[in-house]
Parts: structure tokens; sequence; C-alpha cells
């Protein structure tokens, strides 16, 4: 083949020129894809305490209504049949209310203790829970610091109740999480991690008398997608404030890492000392003959 | 050496089938007092697992959405697994150290092994919610490769096939299944290999999955060191368990084991007395490092600080000295007591990490209620049973059949792996 320099370098101009180009094409929709965690900002110096989104996270999620305020008697946790509550606190600041629900971590300890990827963190930012994965260990719930994984003990084929963030049913449609869509105080908002985060610090910033200064959420157990602000320190209605900034997961990332190198060292180091061991008798043997 | 009707158990020319069903059917006397009280409580356990599957795992556990995890994890899986590491460290010793001393028993430590883990790491599926899933991790829906779970799972399951292959010739002399025998013995070495890697990384396995749990677990028992703590821990535990498990069957099982293995035993078990003191010693000073570098003085005058003093001063430092004076002396009941000293150690331990320590702040404490603890005691008697149905058929405590003996002779300079003495 009769190829000149200068044809070829345009050939290979041309070449690297359409698979530049064919990459940026291929990779254009590709990146548009690349979404950041969306999440949801609670307010409680807005919320009013009125309970609605107990009743529409029932009603979305197929569980049995929440129990009227007059039976009410002291602090509620989500359990099996709750997947969020709304505490009402008596606080330095008078009273305040604090919705507890997951907190959809951006590396959720759920999801990397679960052997089977039953739990696990969307793309989207929402942690889910899927039925046909999960074998029921419950490793899940010794894992998570905020003790949200909640199991059903009284049925024979048990599920794992959590808030999905209304995931499969409306988020990924595009529509708001029900708690989210008819809060009547907006003290909910939805959207992306950072315009949550950016909106938090804009209210913080105008009314910086209402607001203590820390969004929840930010950097707890190495950030969450649920973010609080509040009118008094988070201690005081009720969010666990002993987690860790870095994540959980991480606190296993050393010993998991450590896995290949034993699997490979170790088998070669007993190999050897079995060896040596076994010819120091052949030498012995040799030697006594 | 062997008495004769113990020998014509093996399996001498009559067809396998016909062999089987002779071996299935119970032998010697029946109203033993071990008899007698296992069975009630297997029955009664045998009904509560029954009602477990009907009507949830609530209906005969104190299990709560707080404490996921009771006295089926933390004493069936966790503890007996710790107590089953005998077998990776007498394997370790004789086969890849060559430690002939200990050749006697290591047969009967693997089976004790593969039982434990059979039957405690088969425990799991009833505490699993939805164990029908149980296979998803090995068919891989989902590999969920960032778990420690994950790793303990299929460690567990490896670790029974390793095991199993380490047994195998037994089976095999036991079905006078020559062929299959030189076969699987010639598998022995690189199941030991094998079955040791996966021991030390499974049992810090077990503790490390304890390491996201970071504030639930009391901080004098919680640290970034819980997975070397239990693996160095499961060494002398393992081996404490042999010495136990050795006295035990030297005595119900007298008639099996040969007089030239009743006399090595008293060597061995000072042999193995000796390795107890010395990683005992590893164990409690690296605790008392971690307890230094914790920093968690003020915590020792509280009842889980006194609690802790007592497992660690009560049953690990004592029988420690117990060990080290006992071989020191001579004693073999001595070195038996220090044995069963370090065994409730192991157990305290795993449960203050497991179940007591865990959500030590609760104002409503798990207590497992009776049902679970009926449970547990079928899980384990189940095992005893199987065990000893082993023993009475197979080699395991015996030697070998003849037949074994004169095929090594000839073997013996191109079959060098397994070296046992003639």
């Amino acid at each position: 083949m009769d190829l000149h320099r200068r044809d070829f370098f345009k050939f290979i101009g041309a070449t690297g020129l359409t698979l530049a180009v064919g990459k940026e094409l291929n990779a254009a929709p590709k990146a548009k894809s690349v979404s950041e965690f969306r999440g949801v900002l609670y307010d409680a110096a807005r919320c009013k305490g009125c309970r609605g989104c107990e009743y529409d996270c029932a009603e979305a999620n197929g569980l049995p209504e929440p129990i009227p305020n007059k039976e009410i008697k002291g602090l509620r946790k989500t359990d099996d049949k709750h997947r969020t509550v709304v505490n009402e606190y008596k606080t330095s600041k008078g009273i305040v209310y604090a919705k507890t629900q997951c907190m959809h971590c951006n590396e959720p300890a759920c999801a990397a203790a679960c052997l089977t990827q039953a739990m696990t963190k969307t793309k989207d930012g929402p942690v889910i829970w899927r039925s046909d994965k999960c074998m029921g260990c419950r490793y899940c719930m010794v894992s998570c610091p905020f003790d949200i994984p909640k199991f059903e003990f009284h049925s024979a084929n048990p599920k794992i109740e959590k808030c999905t963030m209304c995931y499969e049913t409306r988020v990924k449609k595009g529509e708001l999480p029900a708690c989210v869509d008819n809060c009547p105080n907006e003290a909910l908002m939805f959207g992306t991690r950072r315009e949550l985060i950016q909106e938090a610090r804009r209210r913080m910033f105008e009314k910086p008398d209402l607001y203590y200064d820390q969004i929840y959420g930010e950097r707890e157990a190495g950030g969450t997608s649920w973010l609080y602000i509040s009118p008094v320190p988070f201690n005081e209605i009720g969010l666990n404030t002993k987690v860790q900034t870095e994540s959980y997961p991480a606190l296993t990332k050393g010993f998991l890492y450590t896995v290949p190198s034993v699997f490979v060292l170790v088998p070669a180091l007993l190999l050897g000392i079995q060896q040596s061991t076994k010819k120091d008798n052949h030498t012995n043997d040799s030697s006594d003959e | 050496m062997n008495s004769g009707h113990i020998i014509s158990a093996d399996n001498d020319g009559k067809p396998i089938w016909k062999f089987l069903l002779w071996e299935l059917k119970p032998r010697g006397k029946w109203l033993t007092p071990f008899n007698i009280i296992s069975t009630p409580i297997i029955l009664l356990g045998i009904f509560l697992i029954v009602i477990r599957f009907w009507k949830g795992i609530g209906a005969i556990t104190n299990l709560s959405q707080e404490i996921p995890w009771g006295l089926w994890i933390g004493f069936d899986v966790v503890t007996g697994v710790a107590f089953a590491g005998g077998a990776y460290v007498v394997t370790f010793m004789v086969y890849i150290l060559n430690m002939k001393k200990y050749q006697s028993i290591v047969r009967v430590t693997v089976l004790n092994g593969f039982l434990a883990y059979l039957f405690y790491a088969g425990a799991l599926l009833l505490d699993l919610g939805r164990p029908w899933n149980v296979i998803n991790p090995i068919i891989g829906n989902n590999f969920g490769v960032s778990s420690v779970l994950f790793l303990v799972a299929w460690h567990f399951l490896l670790y029974m096939i390793a095991q199993l292959i380490e047994i195998s010739p037994a089976i095999a002399e036991w079905l006078g299944a020559r062929r299959a025998r030189k076969i699987l013995s010639g598998m022995t070495l690189a199941a030991v290999i094998f079955g040791i890697t996966l021991s030390t990384l499974h049992q810090s396995g077990l503790g490390a999955l304890f390491l996201m749990a970071k504030e639930k677990i009391h901080p004098l028992w919680y640290s970034e060191f819980i997975p070397i703590m239990f693996f160095v821990s499961s060494i002398f535990a393992g081996l404490s368990m042999v010495i136990f498990e050795g006295s035990i069957s030297g005595k119900v099982f007298a008639n099996q084991i040969s007089d030239k293995n009743k006399k090595a035993e008293h060597g061995i078990i000072h042999g193995l007395a000796k390795i107890c003191t010395g990683t005992m010693f590893a164990y409690f000073f690296l605790q008392l490092l971690v307890f230094i570098h914790g920093k968690h003085w003020d915590l020792l005058n509280t009842p889980m600080g006194h609690w802790y003093l007592l497992e660690m001063i009560g049953f690990v430092l004592l029988p420690m000295m117990l060990y080290f004076y006992s071989y020191r002396k001579n004693s073999v009941f001595l070195i038996r007591l220090a044995s069963i000293l370090t065994m409730v150690g192991v157990v305290l331990n795993r449960l203050n990490v497991t179940v007591i320590g865990f959500r030590w702040d609760m104002p409503v404490r798990y207590v497992p209620s009776w049902m679970e603890l009926v449970v547990t005691f079928t899980v384990l008697f189940t095992e005893i049973w199987i065990f000893r149905w082993v023993v009475n058929r197979m080699p395991v405590l015996r030697e070998s059949p003849n037949w074994v003996k004169e095929e090594k002779e000839q073997q013996q300079p191109a079959f060098g792996k397994e070296h046992q003495r003639a």
C-alpha cells in the first residue's frame, strides 16, 4: 500500500476527529443522565406538627392509618407499620416538631451491609429495599446509625419497612414524594441535594435569629439526602447527634481491603512453611540412613 | 489395640445399601442420661421451629426493632464458630507445621468443626426472615461485595466444603471405598491451606460485622480492632474446646481410642495448654493496649465497667495463669479446669459484643426468651447426636482399618502428603 506520510497524518487526524466527536456524541446523553442525588429539606421552624405527612405516607404506601393525636403518649418511633412519624419536643425555644424517616445517606450503611444489595442507593438518591433479593438477615438494622430499617417480626413472609422517598411510585415519574407534595406549611422541600443546601443556607442567612447555625445531614454519616434545619440544636429535637461525620461503610473498608492480600499471601506462606518443614524431614531421614 | 466388634463396623464386602441401612440403626443403650434429657428438648425445639416459620420470628423470640440480633446470632453463630476454630489451628499444626504429635486428634477436631459449622451456621436459617432467598448471594442476585456478611456467608460455605474434604478419608474408610480414599486424601493439603486462609478471614470477619454499629456497642467492647480480637481469641477458644471435648470423648468413647493414643493424650493436652497460654497472653495484651488507647478509665467504675473487668480478669487473665501454672505442675485436671474457664470467657466476650453490650443504653434490655434457649439447645443436642453417630461408625477416634495402613506402606514414597504414623 502506497501511503505517504502526509496522507497518513491526514488519515490519522480524521480518524482521531471522528473518534473524538463520536465519543462526545455518545457521551453527551450520558453526561446529562449523570444525576445528582435528590433529597428533601425539612424545616423544623416551619413545621406545625399537623402530622398530615404521616397520613399521606400511610396512604401512598398502603400502610395502616396512624393513631389519632389524642392517643399519642410520649415520643414515637417509626416501626414496621409507620415509615414516618412527627414528634413534639419541648425545647429551649418552646415546642418544636421533628419528622423522622430514612435519612437516605449518600453512602448508606444499610446498603453496604446488605449481602444481596436488596437495600440499595439509587442513582437518584433514594435508598430502596427490594423484596426479591432480601433474605431477612437484618444486618441493615444492626448497621444503620439512625435505626431506620424495620422488620416485620410477626410475619411468616416478613418485609423490611422504611421510607423509600416514594421512589418507585412517584419520584421516578417526576412527581414529589407524598409527604412533600401535601405539606400545607411548606416545611418539606424536594430537590437536588445541592439546591437544598443552598436553600437552607439562604433561609439561615436571611433569618439568622430563627435558625440554629447548622444543616443536619450536610456532613452527618458522610452526608445524607434528607436535610434538617431547626430553630434549636438538633439533639433537642431527637436527632442522633452522636453519628460520625465520616460515612459508615468506611468503617469496614479497611477490613475488606485486607481480604485480597490475605487470600494471596496466606496460602503462599502456608505452602512455604509446609514445604520447608517437610524438607527437614527428608534431610533428617537421609542423614539417618 | 481395637476391640473386635468395632473393627467389624467397617464395611467388609457387604452391598453398600445394606451396609448403610445397617449403620443407620441406633447402637448401644437407649436410656442414657444424655438421651433422656436431650430427646424431649429436641422435640420441643422442633415444635417451636414450626411455630417460628408459621407465625414469624417475633412469635418465639424477644427480638425488637432496636435489637434485631439476639441469642441465635450472638451465641449459636458467633460463639459457635469461635469454638469451631480448633479445626483450623490443629490442621495448621499437623499438616503445615508437620507436628506429628497431634495427628490423633485431627479427625475428631475437624469433625467437630465441620458439624459446628453445619449446625450453627445452619441455625442461621432459623434467624433469617426470608430464608428462601438465602442462595441469592451465592447465585448472584446480587453479589453485595461491599458487605462483610457477604464475605462471611461465602466463607462459611467454602470452609464447610474444605472441612468435608478434610474429613472425607474417614468416610471413605468407613464405606470401604479404597480408590475414593486415595483421591480424597490427596486433596487434604489443598483443603487445609484453603481452610486456614478462609478461617483467618471469617473468624475476624464475624467481628468486622459489628464495625458499622459504632455507637451501638458499649465503648469498652467496641474498637476498630474487634476483627483481630475475634481472630486471636478463636485460637484459644478452639483449642480449649478441643481439650474440653477430648476429656468428654475420652470417657464416653473410651472403647474407640487405642492404647497408644490414650498414652499420647497427656502430651497433646500439655502442648495445647502451652499454645493457649501464649495466645491468651497475646490476646490479653492486645485488649490492654486497646483499652489504654481508648482512654475509657472513667467507664471502669460503672456496672458495665465491672462486667468488663470480670471478663478480662476473671475469664482471660485467670485461666491464662491457670493454664501456665497447670502445665508447669503437669496437672491435666487443672488444664481442663482452665479450658472451661476460658470457654466461659469466650462466651462472655462474644455475647458482650453482640448482645449484652449492644444497645447497653436502651431502657428495655433484650433478654432471650425461654423458647430461644430451647431452640439453641435443640441445635446443640442434635449436633451431639450426629457427632455420636459418626464417631460410633467412622474411624474418627479409632484407628483406620488395616487396609489403609497396608496401602499406605506401599504408597509412602509417592504419597507423602498425608503423613500418618502407621
